[in-house]
């Protein structure tokens, strides 16, 4: 699949500056929202959004124009949420995004924002990006004083507030009732569904929550159409993603490519990451965040889009490709991201917190060389209890990171564990 | 002086910014961490009195986030992504060089105030790992204890300069 000539998202490649209010505008800035406001109905919108095919880019892939017609009729006032609490590891787009090309995101916003018949709009920012979200609140303020966001925008009675919110360190709060838990003033502990968001989510109000690459995606569809949007990717999942690949490669970064492009691609081709470090054996690649399953370097040949990657047994989650290689332990890896969700588990369910407590407890013990005889059955045993009967994706997620390795690489924890003597060795507590 | 004596005009613009009042409760930590140079019992039961909150409200809300400080820090609190993939790719290394530079270790604060030092999970920056935030700046791509020692003497020199720090992240501009 060829690369693109023209980015849709990270406009910040192909526009020098584009960050700034008045560079945006030179390239056609705000004028989707001119036209959305000024010559469609909301219904016009979601139709458009829905025709191109937009699919949610926190995670789950879910078709943005369907969510947004999960509100209930007549029922108002309506928010709209930007989930910017981007905490997965290993990705980074909403990052370049609020950072360079802010201008877009607004927009996106203000058009959505327009769609669902809200008018009031909060930017949940990951409290980590401190400077970042100062970038927005100056952007934010200069698309107010002209015109485009606040009272009676372009002269046709619609109003729109937007809020910027900093969290304060929560990767929790990226679910989406767990953030309008936070958003709220409470610790981010995740809501039981239904309701669903769209009928009862902030402040019990009906709610639409998009990430910052979905609405980003918005002001291009807006101005070109859904069938130019149809152009790039697969027909299940249309349009382009923007890629965080990190790790082990020669040149890491955000590349933003089509749907369906093969992995190998962005691993190797002179267009994207030019290939693996001192040219090196691909380990592992996690290719869509913590929570997705691992590949390995027969894998290479897959698209990178939500069907392929699900055929896989992995996901394309957030699109943050993690590439790790010959040189890391499996039983490192699986215990450094076990930790990561250890460390973040919000406390509610007793599967996810203690089922990351033993897992991470065991994989210590291992990684450090004091494994047990029976500590491979006990792994099973504990990630066994928790998959399934967690209350959110965050307790699942953790199962994937010890299921991949002991699956793909048992051989390395027998190692490990052979290497500890006759397994009376005295067991570690984690340190942290 | 008080938070609101302090910064009323300032506070009243964040509650204004939302339905109820009880979304401030994180800008408001922020403000008073800034201000007290850590979460103090007193300046969580204030933050409490201009929410109308009860006092454990805000306790829980203290405890759960991991930018909010419930212990005395330095003047600058240095961040370490330690997660994947930061930690193959150089992360362990620039702990190890700071705690040996600044003769700490992880969760420690310098005796004269100036560093604490913390592991922190994914800062969403991964294609410059190894990497570290001090009062929520990037500071990217520390490859060599060269560049942790002009680092660490920079971030002395601003805060002997008298410039404002803030814990918190409220002037972070990089």
């Amino acid at each position: 699949m060829p690369p693109l000539t023209e980015h849709v998202v990270l406009r910040d490649l192909d526009i020098v500056n584009i960050a700034d209010f008045d560079v945006y505008l030179q390239h056609g800035g705000y004028e989707a929202l001119r036209s959305a406001v000024t010559e469609h109905t909301p219904a016009d919108i979601v139709q458009v959004v829905k025709d191109a095919g937009l699919r949610g880019r926190g995670g789950a892939g879910f078709p943005a124009g369907v969510k947004w017609g999960f509100l209930p009729k007549g029922v108002y006032p309506r928010y709209l949420l930007c989930n910017c609490d981007e905490s997965e590891p290993g990705t980074f787009n909403n990052h370049q995004i609020i950072d360079r090309n802010p201008h877009q995101l607004i927009e996106g916003i203000a058009i959505s924002a327009y769609a669902i018949e809200a008018h009031t709009a909060f930017i949940y920012v990951r409290g980590e990006f401190a400077a970042a979200a100062r970038g927005l609140e100056r952007a934010i303020a200069r698309a107010y004083a002209h015109g485009f966001l606040g009272k009676d925008i372009f002269g046709r009675g619609y109003d729109l507030d937007i809020f910027v919110h900093r969290g304060a360190g929560a990767y929790i709060c990226g679910e989406e009732t767990a953030l309008m838990e936070s958003l709220e003033g409470k610790i981010g502990q995740p809501r039981l569904r239904p309701p669903f968001p769209a009928v009862a989510g902030l402040y019990g109000k009906p709610t639409i929550i998009n990430n910052v690459e979905t609405l980003a995606n918005v002001p291009m569809i807006v101005r070109n159409g859904a069938a130019w949007y149809r152009q790039f990717g697969t027909e299940k999942s249309p349009g382009t993603k923007v890629f965080s690949i990190a790790g082990h490669v020669k040149r890491p970064g955000n590349y933003e490519a089509p749907f369906g492009t093969p992995l190998r691609e962005l691993l190797y081709s002179p267009d994207y990451c030019q290939g693996i470090r001192g040219d090196r054996k691909v380990k592992i690649v996690v290719p869509g965040g913590a929570s997705a399953g691992w590949l390995t370097a027969h894998d290479l040949d897959v698209t990178m889009d939500y069907e392929a990657l699900a055929a896989k047994g992995s996901m394309l989650g957030s699109g943050g490709v993690i590439v790790l290689d010959e040189t890391v332990s499996a039983v490192e890896v699986a215990y450094k991201m076990d930790e990561f969700f250890k460390h973040e588990s919000c406390g509610k369910c007793t599967p996810c917190r203690e089922g990351t407590y033993f897992l991470v407890k065991v994989l210590h013990r291992i990684n450090h060389g004091h494994g047990r005889k029976d500590d491979i059955p006990l792994l099973h045993d504990v990630y066994n209890q928790m998959a399934g009967n967690c209350f959110c994706l965050l307790g699942e997620s953790a199962v994937v990171p010890i299921r991949s390795a002991l699956r793909l690489f048992p051989h390395e924890f027998e190692q490990a564990i052979s290497r500890a003597g006759n397994g009376h060795a005295i067991p570690l507590i984690p340190a942290h | 002086m008080s938070l609101l004596e302090k910064s009323g005009a300032e506070i009243d613009a964040i509650i204004a910014r939302y339905p109820q009042k009880r979304s401030a409760v994180l800008p408001l930590l922020y403000l008073a961490q800034d201000e007290y140079g850590y979460l103090t019992d007193a300046a969580m039961r204030e933050v409490a009195t201009i929410l109308d909150l009860p006092p454990t409200d805000v306790f829980e809300v203290a405890g759960f986030y991991s930018l909010l400080y419930e212990q005395p820090v330095g003047r600058w609190v240095l961040q370490v992504c330690d997660d994947v993939p930061c930690a193959f790719c150089g992360a362990e290394e620039l702990i190890a060089t700071i705690q040996e530079r600044l003769g700490i270790t992880v969760d420690q604060t310098t005796a004269d105030g100036m560093f604490t030092l913390q592991r922190v999970k994914c800062l969403a920056d991964c294609n410059h790992a190894p990497l570290l935030q001090a009062n929520l700046e990037y500071h990217r791509d520390l490859t060599t204890p060269q560049q942790v020692d002009q680092l660490l003497a920079a971030l002395r020199r601003r805060a002997e300069s008298g410039e404002k720090l803030s814990i918190s992240g409220r002037y972070a501009e990089q």
